[in-house]
């Protein structure tokens, strides 16, 4: 079994989505990043993710919106939800949606990586 | 918008007042007229119909005087009349059931005595009546009924006197009547204990004494008691040109009287009498004044009503306006609210994500830094200091994008470890100053044992310094604050209290302190708010808020918050 933590960011913010998807590479995690939903639905056909960490707000496909498709196609994947709007709401439904958890934006890199550590944990569980 | 109550109340009670009152005075008004109109009608036509009595009374005994001389002229012959001794005889006839005659005279065209019978024998019997003016009356009409005069007995009396022709010659058969005998009769109308009565001639001279003022033979003159030596005698007004029965009412000297005349038959006399009002319109003005009362208690009565109604209305519109300013308050408030937490939200969304890329990007950095070969570069702590300040910075943003979204209430409570005692301390010390200045004393009871609760500090800290402004507001100056915490160990949570010495607050204003809009503070000086906020921030955080008050004493408010 294979102990690298396969992580999909998706974020319309090029900056952010490209630092995060660097430092958590030099965390040594797998990670890469998509810029909408379409783009990370396409992704997730092709290969295989363990955690997706998903904005709630993006302009094309919103997260919510994404985070369906996603429990429709690929359920195995757990899903932390982003949420730099304001919104609480967005968030806890997302968890109603089966995300695993949802961190506000901006959070800092610790916190992020122990919630993908969580989510992925439960994955194995899961599997 | 402030309404003036006071006018509103004046205009509200003058109109009560106004519809009301104005109906009962016309009310009674007229009914005072007209009751007064009827009532004076009455008594003229009673007065006019006792002043008749009167007068026929004197008719007829006039006319009966005259029909027993006129018998007696006739029936005897002229020269048994002048014979003294026979007419002495015919006067006692005459006399002896009646005392209406006081003498008799027989008396020739000459105007001499032929023969008399009387009292006056001395002075008359050689008297010439051919000058008197009586005399010439009697020879040209035949009958005539003198007016009172004093005559050669120079006292007062008035004759009766019958011509009797035969043949050619002419003789006068001449009485003089008892004057008390009118008197008598006109006596009789002094009824009350203020009318009068009497009886003048065509030139205004008494014919009978009357009750008040005046003697025979002068003007009648008007007294209103009769031993009031004071009192100044006012002539009446003259009445002696009265051709027919009348009643009027006329004020003589400030008194209100009736005056009824009457001219009396065969003589030239008036009939005059006098009545009080106050006597005779008792019952009416005994009836006016209980409507006099009446109307007043009404007036009083519709007065008080009109103050006590209008107050109550006034009471229910001033709560109705206050109700109605705090409800367009609170939903200004509201509408506030929302507008801002929308902009709250756009704002923390815009800077929020480049926050983030900033925040990223100055990890990366520190992380570059930590793995890449460059810490022995000359400038590698410089770079280290700035990209941990970046990354302090971006901290204080998000906390000043996470208080704005605080403000919106929508964000979930910050969740920090907070040292509780420390807390307070720093918040009394905004305070400090301000307390010194009008001096009161902040006291602290912390307890060394409370201990660190996670909790939002920021709002705590907000509600604190809610907490102790109202002390100070409450206490005004001179007074102790006491500031104190305390770990409840059975249910894990950590009390903090604020208490003043000041005015404290009855039950009414307990049960409302929570109420958005109310407020103990002057006009303009509280929003109302401060509490409602604190209340729900404190809810909003798990703990609970309590408020213990007694007027006087002071107020004591009590968080309780979890320890998690």
């Amino acid at each position: 079994m294979n102990n690298t933590i396969r992580v999909l960011i998706v974020d319309d913010e090029d900056d952010f989505r490209e630092t995060i998807v660097k430092r958590l590479n030099a965390r040594k995690l797998k990670a890469e990043g998509a810029s909408g939903g379409r783009k990370a639905l396409e992704m997730l056909k092709e290969k295989e993710f363990d955690v997706m960490v998903l904005d709630v707000k993006m302009p094309d496909m919103d997260g919510i919106e994404t985070l369906r498709h996603v429990k429709k196609i690929t359920p195995d994947v757990e899903v932390i939800m982003l949420t730099g709007h304001a919104s609480v709401e967005f968030g806890l439904k997302g968890m109603q949606l089966g995300a695993f958890d949802y961190i506000m934006k901006p959070a800092p890199l610790t916190e992020l990586l122990d919630t993908i550590g969580q989510a992925y944990n439960k994955k194995k569980e899961g599997a | 918008m402030e309404r003036n109550y006071i006018k509103i109340w004046w205009q509200h009670c003058l109109a009560i007042v106004g519809f009301s009152v104005i109906p009962l005075l016309i009310v009674s008004i007229s009914l005072y007229v007209i009751f007064n109109k009827i009532y004076t009608d009455q008594i003229s036509e009673t007065l006019l119909n006792r002043v008749e009595a009167r007068r026929d009374t004197i008719d007829l005994f006039l006319s009966e005087r005259i029909s027993q001389i006129y018998t007696v002229a006739h029936t005897n012959k002229t020269h048994e009349l002048a014979d003294e001794a026979y007419l002495n005889k015919l006067f006692s006839i005459m006399h002896a059931k009646s005392d209406s005659y006081v003498d008799i005279g027989f008396i020739d065209k000459e105007g001499n005595h032929l023969a008399y019978v009387g009292p006056y024998h001395e002075i008359l019997k050689t008297a010439n009546y051919k000058n008197e003016p009586w005399f010439d009356a009697v020879m040209s009409q035949g009958i005539h009924i003198s007016d009172v005069f004093m005559g050669y007995r120079h006292f007062p009396h008035f004759i009766i006197a019958v011509l009797i022709r035969e043949k050619n010659e002419r003789w006068i058969l001449r009485l003089t009547i008892n004057l008390k005998n009118i008197d008598d009769i006109v006596q009789k109308a002094w009824t009350g204990s203020l009318s009068d009565a009497f009886i003048i001639n065509r030139t205004n001279k008494l014919q009978t004494l009357p009750r008040f003022g005046g003697a025979y033979l002068s003007p009648p003159f008007y007294k209103n008691k009769r031993n009031d030596l004071q009192e100044k005698a006012i002539p009446y007004p003259d009445f002696s040109s009265t051709a027919k029965t009348r009643v009027d009412r006329i004020s003589i000297q400030g008194h209100d009287v009736f005056i009824a005349t009457s001219p009396i038959r065969n003589t030239r006399w008036i009939l005059v009498t006098k009545e009080s009002p106050n006597e005779i319109l008792f019952s009416f003005m005994q009836g006016r004044n209980w409507t006099i009362f009446f109307t007043s208690m009404g007036l009083l009565v519709i007065c008080t009503g009109a103050v006590l109604f209008t107050n109550a209305l006034i009471n229910r519109m001033k709560e109705t306006d206050r109700e109605n300013a705090a409800s367009s308050d609170m939903l200004l408030q509201a509408n506030k609210m929302i507008a801002l937490s929308k902009m709250a939200a756009g704002i923390a969304h815009e800077v929020n994500n480049p926050l983030a890329s900033i925040s990223e990007n100055a990890g990366w950095i520190k992380d570059l830094l930590a793995d890449e070969d460059i810490s022995s570069s000359p400038n590698f702590q410089e770079f280290s200091d700035s990209v941990t300040k970046i990354e302090q910075h971006v901290n204080r943003a998000r906390k000043v994008i996470h208080n704005l979204l605080g403000f919106a209430r929508r964000m979930e409570p910050e969740k920090e470890k907070i040292n509780v005692n420390n807390l307070l301390d720093e918040t009394t010390g905004f305070l400090e100053n301000e307390s010194r200045h009008v001096n009161i004393r902040i006291e602290k009871q912390y307890a060394d044992d409370v201990p660190v609760i996670t909790s939002d500090l920021s709002q705590i800290q907000q509600v604190v310094l809610n907490l102790l402004n109202n002390a100070i507001d409450a206490i005004g100056s001179d007074g102790v604050i006491t500031v104190g915490s305390r770990y409840l160990e059975k249910s894990d949570e950590v009390e903090v209290w604020v208490a003043d010495s000041g005015k404290g607050m009855s039950e009414a204003e307990l049960n409302k302190i929570f109420d958005p809009f109310f407020t103990t503070k002057e006009m303009g000086k509280g929003t109302g708010l401060g509490l409602s906020i604190s209340y729900s921030i404190i809810e909003k955080l798990g703990g609970k808020f309590k408020v213990q008050s007694k007027l006087g004493e002071g107020t004591k408010f009590t968080i309780i918050l979890p320890k998690h």
